[in-house]
């Protein structure tokens, strides 16, 4: 990583990551996610949020070996070492879906949308992948 | 205010570059500040210099140069998204630059309002 990258801004800010889109057929989930842990190197107050098909991403037993893309659902495992503590799925997306939390490869907190509204209020930024 | 612009899709084949270069122009002419435009997913074609639209239409790549060579705004594609598309240091569009997704994030801390275009 390039010195420019590690330079911690002293103000912490918060800033909203809104995954919206399926892990495959697009790349926005997936460099998306990318972002993420690029950002956490700057030690800033994270939130990350699915929604819509972006809950897809977070789906546990993912196999993309028939569609010859690179999988990313381990990658996420990883967001706490990178302390990314906050990670909501919206209830309405999820039930759409036909999804459980214990669908999901990692541990989230389901939100109801008002609730997401509220968040993103409070944020300094928010971030749509 | 200072505002920081994000750029996911590639000109063209979609409206956000176009809508950017507005919003922009816009911006400073109102005498707000950009902090730096980050070219991120396919929105990294922005910088690609080999490209040659037709002269009857507007030339999105020149655009870039107008604001990064004339306004001397910070124009960066990210590194990583645009070796997946070929998009080369030496290759790029006047007035912009390549460099890594902490340009992305260090914008968002520094500016008041971060824009996302596509």
């Amino acid at each position: 990583m390039m010195d420019e990258e590690m330079e911690v801004n002293e103000n912490v800010k918060k800033v909203m990551f809104v995954m919206r889109k399926a892990p495959h057929g697009s790349i926005y989930s997936y460099e998306g996610l990318e972002t993420v842990l690029i950002t956490a190197a700057y030690e800033q107050d994270m939130t990350m949020v699915f929604v819509g098909d972006g809950v897809f991403a977070l789906v546990k037993g993912q196999d993309t070996t028939d569609i010859g893309i690179k999988g990313f659902i381990k990658t996420y495992g990883a967001l706490e070492h990178y302390d990314v503590e906050k990670i909501y799925v919206d209830r309405v997306s999820m039930e759409e879906r036909g999804l459980t939390p214990d669908d999901f490869a990692i541990d989230v907190e389901v939100k109801e949308a008002e609730e997401i509204a509220a968040l993103m209020e409070e944020q300094h930024a928010t971030i749509p992948y | 205010m200072k505002f920081a612009v994000q750029v996911l899709e590639a000109p063209y084949n979609n409206q956000a570059s176009d809508t950017a270069y507005h919003f922009i122009k816009a911006a400073l002419d109102k005498g707000h500040t950009i902090v730096r435009v980050f070219f991120y997913h396919n929105g990294v074609v922005n910088a690609n210099n080999s490209a040659e639209p037709p002269n009857d239409d507007r030339n999105i790549y020149k655009r870039w140069t107008e604001l990064g060579k004339e306004k001397g705004i910070d124009i960066v594609a990210c590194i990583a998204a645009s070796k997946r598309r070929g998009i080369k240091e030496g290759q790029i569009v006047e007035g912009t630059r390549i460099s890594g997704l902490g340009q992305l994030a260090d914008m968002t801390i520094e500016a008041d309002r971060l824009i996302t275009f596509g």
